[in-house]
């Protein structure tokens, strides 16, 4: 008999009918949903007399449009108002569980769901995002969706999917100091391109992965879409249990030895084989930084610009429209240049984790005078626990903003913007042109390297 | 969803590659809580300036070009879900996109929407690309039954891959969400064996 993968697993359980030459009926156990890509499903249920099949096995809270400061006082955006105020109203009349706005647990979709426990091994997750390959990091198969498939999962709690190839990427070893989960991230997404992964899903394995806390697992699966994979996951383990514990939406006492003992077939048997696989030594993987308009266009921090000469045909296009764009010149060093912002945050790096890592580099420092250094929770219990921990006078005593939970300058939907022109070091996963605010420039980075060049002002070596 | 078979129409080559989902549909238009209208927006901040003028230079924009079909350089619609992308395409006016390679929520969201992605080797894109530069008033024939796509008036063409189920609604006009309600006793039966 073939021998499985966590992935084979876990799709198994979940097709509801096969289709002769034709995809699957796929069924999805969680689905998370928010203000941006919703509307018009809830539109289409309407149009069509509907309610929703599952409103129990949804959950709704606003991120992508949310002010993050002042959130007490009505949204001044007229559009962005009436987007959040759409998602309250859908939900309330379909019954949905819904996270809004100044709730107790309002924060990025992606970093609320594994917070309160939604997020569980083995189940089918999916999101109107690109991100919500971020719960992979429990071994879930959790992917993004476009609005007319969140009108299917709202209406029949199902989709129509073909099973994706499968890939393995391994990294083995301690990584060196001062690398990170981010670092190994887009060091695997400079080798691979953004379209090395079309057509796969991803699993991530090897000892460094099985090393990494929960939250650094995240961080790696929420990028797997970067480098265009519809996702990316990781076997669940004891570190996965244990994080898992006690949690709200987790089954307690006797059922959650149980749903342990459930979770713990979820693994890739032996000799099972992918369609692709690819082998790294995490001593190799420096600390990493973008210069380009892409997230594949990752190099170590004491690298230089790669010249036309350096990449690969298909690429000079790319990397000459990048380079006229970032106003860099190739075969500059990246250490040493300019930089006006700093975002530290999004569902890629704005969990606890991440803001303890930031205190610890700027605590005792200040931020240089001309760098305007943002930091946003992921969620409310983020920001709580920012305070709590005393974190938050170490960022005001750093010179650095503390603001409110939400999507923020990840994607600029809403007043966080960076202006044309500027410089941004920023946590998030994507530094296309103009993501961050028209005309703005990204240089995307960990935490760590990021808050170290809020504080000289500059990219800094290590 | 409108039907699609075929399409015969003169083409817009956008060479570049790796266009990301921000550059089709920027975020700060994702606003609307409706499907229409995106088409304005589309490629905005290569249209037009920062001062609001219209970009001369970008290809849409130099009245050489235009028709039902946009061909794209590799790794098309990378980036972010949004189907506001692919109803920006759509809404502009394009019923097919060729590239030699799509991201594939995008690929996804495009044929939820009647816009057909055809994916073609990338030597066909290329002479998609110069002979457009060549001659503007160039057309292509997508043929969605034969799969295939012809350079008129010469002998290129290539064929192209879809899965059935997705041909038949594209060419019917079909939405999986009817083809889900119609096996709902099904789905119920799933949930009670789960």
């Amino acid at each position: 008999m073939m021998k499985k993968t966590l992935f084979d697993k876990i799709w198994e359980k979940h097709v509801v009918k096969e289709i002769e030459n034709g995809p699957c009926v796929f069924y999805i156990d969680r689905h998370y949903v928010h203000e941006v890509t919703s509307p018009q499903a809830f539109a289409g249920l309407d149009a069509r007399g509907m309610k929703v099949r599952r409103p129990d096995l949804v959950t709704a809270t606003a991120d992508h449009n949310v002010p993050t400061i002042d959130q007490h006082l009505p949204i001044k955006d007229e559009l962005s108002a009436k987007q959040v105020k759409t998602l309250e109203e859908n939900c309330a009349n379909h019954g949905i569980e819904a996270f809004g706005l100044n709730h107790k647990h309002q924060g990025i979709v992606h970093v609320i769901g594994p917070e309160m426990g939604f997020t569980q091994p083995g189940m089918t997750i999916v999101c109107g995002d690109s991100h919500t390959s971020t719960h992979g990091a429990f071994g879930a198969i959790a992917f993004g969706i476009g609005t007319s498939e969140v009108e299917m999962v709202l209406t029949t709690q199902c989709l129509m999917q073909r099973k994706p190839k499968q890939m393995r990427i391994n990294v083995d070893g301690a990584l060196k100091a001062g690398v990170t989960a981010k670092d190994v991230v887009l060091y695997v997404i400079s080798k691979l391109t953004t379209s090395g992964g079309t057509g796969y899903f991803v699993e991530f394995a090897g000892s460094t992965f099985r090393n990494m806390t929960m939250e650094e697992r995240m961080t790696v699966c929420n990028m797997s879409i970067e480098m265009g994979a519809r996702g990316g996951l990781i076997a669940p383990d004891q570190t996965t249990f244990d994080y898992l514990e006690g949690r709200q939406q987790v089954p307690k006492g006797a059922d959650f030895e149980k749903a342990v003992a459930d979770w713990s077939q979820l693994f890739t048997e032996e000799e099972a084989v992918f369609d692709k696989e690819y082998h790294y030594d995490a001593q190799e993987i420096p600390a990493m930084i973008t210069f380009g308009t892409n997230p594949g266009m990752g190099i170590g921090l004491s690298d230089h610009i790669p010249t036309a000469d350096e990449v690969d045909d298909t690429e000079k296009r790319t990397l000459a429209k990048a380079l006229d764009y970032m106003d860099f010149r190739e075969g500059d060093a990246i250490a040493g240049k300019k930089i006006d912002y700093v975002f530290i945050g999004s569902c890629t790096n704005g969990r606890i984790e991440d803001l303890r890592a930031v205190a610890e580099v700027v605590k005792g420092h200040k931020k240089a005078d001309h760098v305007t250094a943002w930091i946003v929770p992921g969620s409310k219990l983020v920001e709580e626990q920012a305070i709590e921990e005393g974190i938050k006078q170490v960022l005001n005593e750093a010179g650095f903003e503390l603001r409110q939970p939400g999507c923020s300058a990840c994607l600029a939907m809403n007043d966080d913007k960076i202006p044309a022109g500027s410089y941004c070091v920023s946590t998030s996963n994507r530094n296309f042109e103009g993501r961050q605010g028209p005309g703005s420039r990204t240089l995307l980075a960990s935490p760590i390297t990021a808050a170290k060049a809020a504080i000289s002002g500059v990219v800094v070596e290590a | 969803m409108e039907k699609l078979k075929i399409v015969n129409s003169t083409y817009i080559p956008l060479r570049n590659e790796n266009v990301d989902t921000d550059q089709i549909i920027p975020a700060r238009f994702l606003k609307a809580t409706s499907r229409e209208g995106f088409g304005d927006n589309l490629f905005r901040d290569w249209r037009y300036q920062k001062d609001g003028s219209v970009n001369e230079d970008f290809i849409f924009n130099t009245g050489k070009y235009s028709g039902k079909v946009l061909v794209a350089g590799r790794n098309f619609g990378s980036g972010s879900s949004r189907e506001h992308a692919a109803w920006a395409v759509y809404d502009y006016g394009f019923r097919v996109v060729v590239s030699s390679a799509f991201a594939d929520i995008f690929k996804n969201n495009c044929t939820n929407n009647g816009l057909l992605p055809v994916e073609v080797s990338p030597e066909f894109l290329e002479e998609l690309f110069s002979r457009a530069e060549a001659d503007p008033k160039t057309e292509v024939t997508v043929d969605l039954g034969a799969q295939t796509i012809k350079i008129e008036g010469t002998s290129l063409s290539e064929s192209f891959e879809i899965n059935g189920y997705k041909k038949h609604c594209l060419m019917e006009g079909l939405n999986d969400i009817d083809f889900l309600l119609s096996i709902t006793p099904e789905i119920e039966a799933y949930e009670q064996a789960k």
